[in-house]
């Protein structure tokens, strides 16, 4: 290539010429080499009250799937001869005035707990990331359809709208998941919505269009990967409500009925013994506090661990 | 050699025809009413076969727009974008398939372009998962090949793009770019945010695969010295408009456009490790919006030799002989 000797901002050619090896060593890979779900990991491992939900909760759940087969009580045994019993070697939790024995019940009780706010989250996942990431990356008229009609559902008193599906569908354990994720995926809808709204337009997803993707292969493979942390966040928060949410109805009566135990139930029925035998009461709200709080700092600590400005 | 062809008689590769792209944008200070943003308004151009044609202008005046407009990232709103022949500018994105194979694009942000929850061989070789091309285990050989090619290890195809520096994402997204064996590439900016350091090793990567694989680019930058180094033509775009388009020697000898010649007086530095400096262009006055521009001249407002024509007709790109096309009344 021919250049002009006087002309403006001339080069000699030697600044053109390939750098040996020896050049390259600031392109030296810099960090080391962790996925982003390694960098998560270690962040939350650091979190002292996460780590102790997380070992707590998983306790919670083992204690839930094994401890009633180990028990030689069943849930739903009765035996008059030892009813209202206190705490003793027999009976860890005591037993309740038809003689059950109150730590199987409480097992029982975080099954129920447990299962629905697994499904819960499994429900409010599958719908939420879906609708709000239909609604983000399509945009205009679709997405202020979308956006109205979930306008109109939060607006829905919660309490008229789970008391009607109970009673069409009767107190079943599948009825009351129901009535909880009618309105709960909508919090997540609305995160992945504006999350997918701000990165549709990010270079790597136009990066991705020019690789002739289409719409539906840009929010699967690069869209919704990229608002997994906020996923994560809004669902470690949306699993403790649902629970609160389903111990709050059975402690007012609605859902899971007896002999079936929730911990709802459970304080439910502790109620006319309060004064005289408030162990009956303690242990399944003792139960409930545990694994909220659990729950919660889980839920604090991964939205720590996941926020990408922590990252040096 | 530059000077023997300015005008071949070869049919273009890729040619732009009174390309224009508007943004709606909404002024709140105007209430409801909308606004159109001409990021681009009005651009011809045509790019030979095997050329690199580059394309200077300020931040802000639609360089970029262009460019993604060219590849069919946007749809024009105006005129008309012809790819070896073929009228491609209102094709949906099943039509676009085959030109998507021929024609790529480097983004202007190596930090930006590269999503980060992926690895860098998916990164790479997504354009071929897409279009299915070297299915099965050959995909993984061709990814490998393509690091190679741009001088990164091939090992590195398990790592993700926060492992890399700067210039190294900038050969990962070539890497993707080269995936499908392109003839077409459009460089948008592709040492702009790079140490100047690395600038010229990915500059001599691009010339390097010009040659091997008998590429055509369009290399758009605002650094007068690497587009004069690397183009054999210039287009200077003002405000969503060519101003002045020239083959490079003539143009930065015998600049006419008031607008180049302010640019080309600020850009006098020879030294490439101080060329960033240089990037910022003292010209007087703010860049007007493109926001539903006024009539007449776009640059009357910082030109020194603006005359009252200027503020009532806006000047078309005239002929000056030998390629040089340039929009100002004082060449009458
Ligand atoms: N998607 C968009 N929506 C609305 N306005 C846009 C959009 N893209 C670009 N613009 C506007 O169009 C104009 C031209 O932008 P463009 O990115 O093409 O400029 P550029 O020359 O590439 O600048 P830079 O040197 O900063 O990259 C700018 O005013 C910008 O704000
Ligand atoms: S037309 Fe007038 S304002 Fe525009 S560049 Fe020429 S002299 Fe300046
Ligand atoms: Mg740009």
């Amino acid at each position: 290539m021919h250049i002009d000797p006087e002309a403006y901002a001339n080069l000699p050619a030697e600044d053109f010429a390939p750098l040996g090896d020896a050049d390259r060593e600031n392109e030296q890979i810099a960090r080391p080499s962790t996925t982003y779900w390694q960098d998560v990991w270690a962040r939350f491992r650091r979190d002292p009250l996460a780590m102790a939900g997380l070992c707590v909760l998983i306790l919670v759940a083992l204690a839930a799937i094994f401890g009633p087969m180990l028990s030689p009580f069943s849930y739903e045994d009765v035996d008059f001869l030892n009813g209202d019993m206190g705490p003793s070697s027999a009976h860890w939790f005591g037993t309740d005035r038809l003689g059950r024995d109150i730590f199987v019940r409480v097992l029982y009780g975080a099954r129920i707990s447990l299962t629905v706010g697994v499904v819960a989250a499994v429900i409010n996942l599958v719908i939420g990331v879906l609708y709000g990431g239909i609604a983000g990356f399509i945009g205009r008229r679709v997405d202020m359809v979308l956006m109205r009609i979930v306008d109109i559902l939060i607006g829905l008193p919660s309490l008229l709208y789970i008391i009607l599906i109970m009673m069409a569908l009767g107190s079943s354990i599948q009825s009351i998941v129901l009535a909880l994720c009618f309105t709960s995926w909508i919090g997540t809808a609305r995160v992945v919505r504006s999350e997918v709204m701000m990165l549709k337009s990010s270079e790597y997803a136009l990066a991705a269009r020019l690789t002739g993707a289409s719409d539906f292969d840009i929010l699967l493979h690069h869209l919704i990967p990229n608002c997994m942390g906020p996923i994560i966040v809004s669902t470690a928060f949306l699993i403790p409500s649902a629970i609160f949410s389903e111990a709050f109805l059975a402690f007012l009566g609605i859902g899971i009925q007896v002999p079936m135990a929730s911990w709802g139930t459970l304080a439910n029925e502790a109620i006319a013994a309060l004064s005289s035998r408030p162990y009956q009461m303690f242990f399944p709200v003792a139960a409930i506090c545990v694994t909220m709080f659990s729950l919660n700092f889980i839920g604090d600590g991964l939205r720590d661990a996941l926020d990408p400005r922590l990252k040096k | 050699m530059i000077h023997a062809s300015p005008n071949p008689p070869s049919a273009p590769l890729v040619e732009a025809q009174n390309l224009c792209k508007y943004f709606p944008v909404r002024a709140r200070f105007f209430g409801k009413s909308r606004h159109l943003l001409k990021a681009v308004d009005g651009v011809s151009f045509a790019i030979e076969k095997g050329e690199t044609f580059g394309l200077v202008g300020e931040s802000g005046c639609g360089k970029t727009t262009v460019g993604r407009t060219l590849v069919r990232l946007y749809e024009p709103t105006a005129g008309a974008i012809r790819y070896d022949g073929q009228d491609i500018s209102h094709l949906n994105r099943a039509a676009l398939l085959p030109f998507r194979r021929r024609a790529q694009m480097i983004f202007q942000d190596p930090y930006a372009s590269l999503d980060p929850r992926m690895t860098v061989g998916d990164i790479i070789a997504e354009p071929l998962r897409v279009q299915n091309l070297y299915p099965g285990k050959a995909r993984d050989a061709r990814a490998r090949e393509l690091l190679a090619l741009v001088g990164l290890k091939p090992d590195h195809i398990n790592r993700y793009p926060h492992e890399f520096s700067g210039g190294q994402r900038q050969r990962i997204g070539l890497a993707r770019a080269l995936a499908g064996n392109p003839e077409f590439i459009v460089c948008d900016e592709p040492i702009s945010a790079l140490d100047v350091s690395i600038q010229a090793q990915v500059v001599n990567m691009l010339e390097a695969l010009q040659d091997q694989f008998g590429l055509t680019y369009l290399f758009v930058s605002h650094d007068l010295t690497m587009v004069r180094h690397i183009s054999r033509r210039v287009a200077v775009m003002y405000l969503g408009a060519i101003v002045e388009l020239a083959p490079v020697a003539v143009l930065y000898k015998h600049m006419q456009h008031p607008y180049t010649q302010a640019l080309l007086s600020a850009a006098p530095v020879a030294d490439p490790r101080r060329a960033a400096q240089a990037a910022r262009i003292p010209l007087q006055g703010d860049v007007p919006t493109p926001i539903d521009p006024p009539p007449g001249c776009l640059f009357r407002g910082r030109c020194p030799k603006a005359v009252p024509r200027c503020a009532q007709e806006r000047p078309a790109l005239r002929d000056l002989g030998g390629g040089h096309l340039c929009a100002c009344h004082l060449l009458e």
